[in-house]
């Protein structure tokens, strides 16, 4: 059995601040981590290979130090690590990195599973998993938060808004997990100096190598753009309540009486 | 389109070659070659010749002519039979939208029966209504569902597709998108109309809420974003309005499911619904105790308000999900949201957005949660609770009597 996981190397989005004159992000100083469900995928994947002799690709879009991820993941067991960086890449919608990552995918050859983290906490979209099942016009299976391959099927239960649902499918299949699906194990200190050895199973693929066009890919492949990025500006105005307790309630109480609204009521 | 290169012209002088980050072209017998699998048509080696021996076209990119695409289409999720509650709030934006351009709104839902009431996605804002039946079509299943989707887009061509930002919903945009190539945003809290390109601004939050980013799509209709749940305000029901109502059968035929449901398990209905409560009471991390949980619920209970929390609340095992508010949790817009010993971190803030009126208690007179209240009380939880309590119930009483 052959799995791939998509993986994303993200700013960790709880220490993003904003620069207050400019309304930039203020990257510099911003650890990169391992997108949190993208870890949850990859431990789903090695369970896999310690039941089993799967093997384990693990593949990333990225900037150059985004190898970092991958190092990791190879440090966890996945058997090879592929790094997706060019310029062309660069300011890529969902479109054009699935079209990306698609294009890899079909260069790397058969594979059983995709599996990938439900989203990704710096963009939050969640559109990934989905379109690149569909550019390789594979099922897809989102929510998972229990998952058992067999001979040729995966059999899932993925969380849905009222309920669970138990669901299977058969292989190549694409698996977007939840957190819920596992407890990640960590690297080990003698993979991580394996996974940064010269001879580490990790590639380096740029838009040539996976047959891809400038104009498909990148910012000019991409079919949104972004033309304005803003702080959430919050637009109410604070009215302080000071004094004792007792007063501050009867102040609040009146002030909504003010406005209509009778507490309690 | 190629690169074309000029024999005659060329003298091998290996620029070209030395300017492709591709090693797609290469050097022999004096004269460059073209590798065209190794080609990604970057146009790099164009300017490097100063033989004119290069030549190609890279296409520049031209927005195409959209004037066929016209109207607002919104497709109503459906659960157990009914409209689930994003398909008003679906409705009530598409009208904003279609009014602002002059279109109409399209809505459609599809599954095992059309339900009574579709009258009531016309009074609330509706021009047509198209109700897609079949029997197989009970639960939602991606591709199928994919498949009729995009039947409905090449049906109607709308200028404009809005689908609810739910698990559902999320899991099948992606997938008609990538089908029918369309620029797809996620999760959109703010929608409006560009007033001189006429076209949509779908503005989201990114970096868990930190920034937040107006996208367009100009290169592709219908212009797709799902929407955010318990953000647009449904439009108040108006019987007077009219509209085509139709109910049709839909042949499923040329479609392929790949997966197979096994079995759903329904959550049992606790009654918990903060996404439409008018009153929501949230504590954060001093409410980790029994005391801390009976006070809030105490105050809860007197102004009959629902009672929330933040993600630790829920991690510390004191309250159980389904009461989570902000991004990883639900998003509420009641009248009154009470903040008790919440410092209000983005992502908690990205759920309350919509509240009309927040009040904040907390002991830490920095904490962020004041710079979005409209009534500030830095103090003990403890102490401010149980005064409000009582004063709320007193004035109960007053009214009683």
């Amino acid at each position: 059995m052959h799995i791939i996981v998509l993986v994303k190397q993200v700013p960790n989005t709880s220490e993003v601040r904003i620069d207050p004159k400019t309304g930039n992000l203020i990257r510099e100083g911003v650890e990169s981590v391992l997108n949190p469900e993208d870890r949850h995928a990859l431990e789903g994947a090695l369970q896999v290979k310690d039941q089993t002799d799967a093997k384990v690709t693990v593949l990333t879009m990225g900037p150059p130090q985004a190898i970092e991820v991958l190092c990791e993941a190879v440090a966890m067991g996945a058997d090879k690590g592929i790094l997706l960086s060019d310029r062309a890449f660069a300011g890529a919608d969902t479109w054009a990195t699935s079209t990306t990552l698609g294009l890899a995918i079909k260069r790397i050859g058969a594979f059983d599973i995709i599996f990938a983290g439900r989203q990704a906490i710096d963009g939050d979209t969640a559109q990934i998993g989905p379109q690149v099942a569909e550019f390789l016009g594979i099922p897809q299976l989102t929510y998972v938060k229990w998952f058992e391959p067999e001979q040729g099927k995966v059999t899932v239960e993925r969380l849905v808004e009222n309920g669970c649902e138990r669901v299977e499918a058969s292989t190549p299949v694409l698996l977007t997990c939840l957190s819920a699906l596992n407890r990640p194990r960590f690297p080990t200190l003698a993979g991580l100096l394996d996974a940064t050895a010269k001879n580490a199973p990790i590639e380096v693929w740029n838009a040539a190598d996976i047959g891809a066009k400038a104009h498909d890919v990148g910012l000019v492949g991409s079919l949104t753009q972004v033309v304005q990025t803003f702080t959430p500006k919050e637009a109410r105005k604070t009215q302080y309540l000071e004094g004792a307790p007792m007063s501050i309630a009867a102040t609040l109480i009146d002030a909504f009486r003010e406005r209509n609204i009778r507490l309690g009521d | 389109m190629a690169i074309h290169i000029d024999i005659e012209k060329c003298n091998g002088c290996g620029k070209c070659s030395r300017s492709c980050p591709y090693q797609a072209i290469e050097i022999h017998d004096k004269k460059a070659q073209w590798l065209q699998d190794r080609c990604t048509l970057c146009g790099a080696c164009l300017k490097s010749c100063k033989y004119e021996a290069l030549t190609g076209e890279i296409p520049e990119r031209v927005v195409p002519d959209f004037t066929n695409y016209r109207d607002v289409l919104i497709f109503c999720e459906m659960h157990d039979a009914a409209f689930h509650r994003s398909a008003l709030e679906l409705l009530g934006c598409a009208r904003q939208l279609a009014d602002d351009l002059g279109q109409r709104v399209i809505a459609v839902a599809t599954g095992a029966r059309a339900p009574e009431k579709l009258s009531d996605l016309i009074a609330h804002g509706a021009d047509e209504c198209l109700f897609l039946e079949n029997q197989s079509l009970a639960f939602y299943q991606t591709c199928t569902y994919a498949h009729i989707l995009c039947e409905v887009i090449t049906r109607f061509k709308p200028a404009i597709l809005l689908i609810a930002a739910t698990p559902t919903g999320r899991d099948l945009a992606p997938r008609v998108a990538r089908r029918m190539g369309l620029g797809l945003t996620a999760d959109c809290t703010r929608l409006s109309i560009d007033p001189e390109e006429r076209i949509l601004l779908q503005t989201r939050p990114a970096f868990g809420g930190n920034i937040m980013a107006t996208i367009v799509s100009r290169y592709s209709r219908p212009q797709t974003a799902t929407v955010r749940p318990g953000i647009m305000r449904p439009m108040n029901y108006d019987a007077t309005r009219k509209g085509n109502i139709s109910v049709e059968r839909m042949d499923l035929a040329g479609c392929t499911e790949f997966t197979r449901i096994l079995e759903c398990t329904m959550n049992m209905q606790t009654g918990v619904n903060l996404a439409s409560s008018k009153i929501v009471v949230a504590g954060g991390r001093p409410i980790c105790s029994e005391k801390g949980l009976s006070t809030l619920k105490e105050f809860a209970a007197a102004v009959k308000g629902e009672v929330a929390c933040t993600r630790v609340v829920v991690e510390e095992g004191f309250l159980p999900q389904e009461r989570q508010v902000g991004q990883t949790g639900h998003t509420v817009r009641p009248e009154i949201y009470f903040a008790c010993g919440i410092s209000g971190a983005v992502q908690h803030r990205a759920g309350i957005e919509g509240s009309r009126y927040i009040v904040a208690i907390n002991k830490d007179p920095d904490a962020p949660i004041f710079e979005v209240a409209d009534f500030a009380i830095v103090g003990d939880l403890f102490e401010i609770l149980p005064a409000l309590t009582r004063a709320v119930q007193d004035q109960q009483k007053e009214f009683s009597r």
